[in-house]
């Protein structure tokens, strides 16, 4: 059978999973839609959180980024791991103990005012609508690249599937979905890990494989990493394993960069309020546990993936002649993830450190004398003769190790898995910020259950158009965004939250100005070295790490405005001492 | 009461800094001097950047989880 037929076979049965999953968990009330009842075995839990947390870009560009960055790729590995340890030890318990539905909820409760409630609203839609962006545009490339459909046809099927289980089941039906949905994804991501691991250093666990030596070919019997370090050297890249090479981040960067990813990540509302499903606070520390180790059992083959994927690249393709480049480069040349463009007119591959030429690759209706397409772009003057997108590490891995095209159609169905998981859970916070915290808590506090639960099956809807508004119409600065997306939760939510389970003292003062000043900070430093070419002002610190200094921030003002204005009233001080005992944690209530 | 809080705080302070020591120093500050030492193929500073860190965050919510297990039920305080 060709891939193609067995893409639309395996992606079919997948999505008939989910849908049939998804009717089998259709809820009734508010508590179902919002919490899943609050009834989600920790086990399960974890999974759907390490499936609602790893994204089309986890599964499809991590590896491939880690590939190109070497040792700074453990910016996003320590960055997207690290926080959860946060989130055990700091959040999660606690607001389980809490027990309502959402994040401003709590902010809202502990700092008793509707301003600091709408503050976090506001942080928290915006932080979910420029995640869920890219999630939309992730299920359409996904789409376009592997079924030969539209991008933007694409989009309109993974949002028809994504509102019909997530408006028809809630959290409860997003839970038990991205539960199918992880074991997809995983799958998809562990075989042909696991062959390229074979193919290269003959060790099947890619884990150890990473630090094993080179099975075959010329390299062989050196360590992978020694090899790689020379590689890279010898084409003019920094040391593969080399720390701060050159023009790479310096130390203070990656420091703050990785701070604000982890940080953001404990301060992400679709990952926190995962842990008010769980029945009780012991569920929610085992469930943070679970969730972590499945998210670990990807976020440590992918640096390993990236290792086997660039020496297997940069030896079957450097200094190889285009005629007798390997099939999977001649497959993947069409779609523009990669592209050749013989400056010298040898008919050799050439790579090297640099970029070959301006911009993303057009192509032209010609081709060269070798038979390559030709391109329109304007070549640099770096001896650099390829072009090679991050996401072809994983794409193409299938077929560099040769595995049979059902492993292909699988990958495929796994990267719409990891969009799917991550949209339904940001489409639920979207939904619930404007139906619990905005419509209920703070516009109609007397609306009735069944228009409640209405009012949050309509707003998935709508959340669904604009994300797919967006996915159909990529704003230019997507990818910058992401950053922002960060950079916001850790400077508005986390700081706030745990000060307010660690220090009776927090007062709603302090807490509005805390959260005012961090993403103002964050916001204004974002904006100006991102969007109007300001140089990065403060210590060198890229935008992506400024988070990290906008959390400080916000932890000194909330401290210092909290100690000059008046203290919590003594039923917050209340609350927040029985927050710090599990016992009578019951379920999440409805108020 | 006073107690149990207080020793919550300790494992967490005491967890924590093996969370700060392993990324932030052993994968970070570190990690120059520390891929000078060799353990098989991996330079140890880049592995604890790239792979020991993830396997001691693991670690570290479980052992979390464990230790307020036993508190909950020394001080009575579990569901």
């Amino acid at each position: 059978m060709s891939i193609q037929i067995w893409t639309y076979l395996i992606v079919g049965a997948t999505f008939a999973l989910y849908l049939s999953i998804a009717y089998a968990s259709r809820v009734k009330d508010t508590k179902g839609f919002y919490v899943a009842g609050g009834g989600v075995p920790p086990l399960a839990n974890g999974i759907a959180t390490a499936a609602d947390w790893m994204s089309a870009a986890s599964f499809i560009s991590m590896a491939g980024i880690i590939s190109f960055s070497g040792y700074q790729g453990c910016i996003y590995l320590m960055g997207w791991t690290g926080g959860y340890v946060l989130l055990a030890l700091l959040l999660a318990p606690y607001l389980r103990k809490f027990g309502k539905f959402t994040v401003p909820d709590f902010v809202g409760d502990r700092y008793y005012s509707s301003t600091a409630r709408l503050v976090a609203l506001i942080c928290a839609i915006f932080v979910s609508l420029t995640y869920v962006a890219g999630q939309m545009r992730g299920v359409g490339i996904v789409f376009s690249r592997f079924l030969e459909v539209d991008v933007n046809t694409g989009v309109y099927i993974g949002m028809a599937i994504v509102f019909f289980y997530a408006a028809l089941g809630g959290m409860k039906g997003i839970t038990w979905t991205q539960v199918a949905q992880y074991g997809v994804l995983i799958l998809a991501f562990l075989i042909p890990a696991v062959a390229i691991s074979l193919k290269i250093t003959g060790n099947p666990i890619p884990q150890l494989g990473f630090g094993g030596s080179i099975a075959e070919g010329k390299d062989a019997g050196q360590f992978l990493l020694t090899a790689l370090d020379k590689i890279n050297v010898d084409l003019g890249f920094a040391g593969y394993t080399e720390a701060f090479g050159k023009g790479q981040r310096g130390m203070l960067d990656v420091l703050a960069i990785t701070m604000a990813l982890m940080v953001g990540t404990a301060g992400l509302p679709h990952v926190i309020i995962r842990f008010y499903t769980v029945p009780s606070v012991r569920a929610a520390r085992l469930s943070a546990f679970y969730a972590l180790l499945f998210i670990a059992i990807l976020y440590t083959s992918a640096p390993a993936v990236g290792a086997f994927a660039r020496y297997n690249m940069v030896n079957s393709l450097n200094g190889v002649a285009y005629a007798d480049a390997p099939s999977w480069f001649k497959n993947w040349e069409k779609t523009g993830l990669i592209a050749w463009m013989d400056k010298n007119g040898d008919g050799i591959i050439e790579y090297r450190a640099g970029a070959a030429f301006k911009g993303k690759p057009v192509f032209e209706d010609k081709t060269g004398q070798y038979g390559q397409p030709l391109l329109k772009n304007a070549p640099t003057d770096t001896p650099n003769e390829l072009y090679v997108d991050n996401d072809i590490m994983v794409l193409a891995n299938p077929e560099i190790a040769k595995l049979p095209a059902w492993v292909i159609a699988l990958v495929a169905a796994g990267g719409l898995a990891a969009a799917l998981s991550t949209a339904s859970g940001l489409l639920l916070v979207i939904a619930s910020s404007v139906s619990h915290d905005l419509y209920y808590r703070i516009i109609n506090r007397q609306a009735s259950e069944k228009s409640r639960l209405l009012l949050g099956r309509i707003m998935i809807g709508v959340a669904v158009l604009v994300a797919g508004y967006f996915g159909v119409n990529p704003p230019g600065f997507v990818a910058q965004v992401v950053a922002l997306a960060f950079g916001l939760a850790s400077s508005s939510f986390f700081p706030i939250i745990v000060l307010g389970i660690f220090w009776k003292r927090a007062s709603r003062e302090g807490a509005i100005a805390g959260m005012i000043c961090g993403i103002g900070f964050t916001m204004l430093y974002i904006v100006q070295t991102k969007f109007m070419g300001v140089a990065p002002w403060f210590m060198g610190i890229s935008p992506e790490g400024i988070g990290a200094v906008g959390m400080v921030i916000n932890f000194i003002v909330t401290i210092g405005v909290s100690m000059m204005s008046s203290p919590p009233p003594e039923e917050v001080r209340e609350m927040v001492e029985s927050v710090r005992f599990p016992r009578g944690a019951g379920a999440a209530v409805d108020h | 009461m006073e107690r149990y809080w207080k020793t919550n705080l300790r494992y967490m302070v005491i967890l924590l800094s093996i969370w700060a020591l392993v990324s932030y120093v052993f994968g970070i500050l570190l990690v120059v001097p520390m891929n000078s030492i060799m353990i098989g193929g991996f330079p140890l500073g880049f592995w604890f950047a790239q792979q020991g860190s993830i396997y001691v965050f693991v670690l570290l919510i479980l052992v979390y989880f464990l230790l307020m297990d036993r508190l909950d039920k020394r001080y009575d305080v579990h569901e």
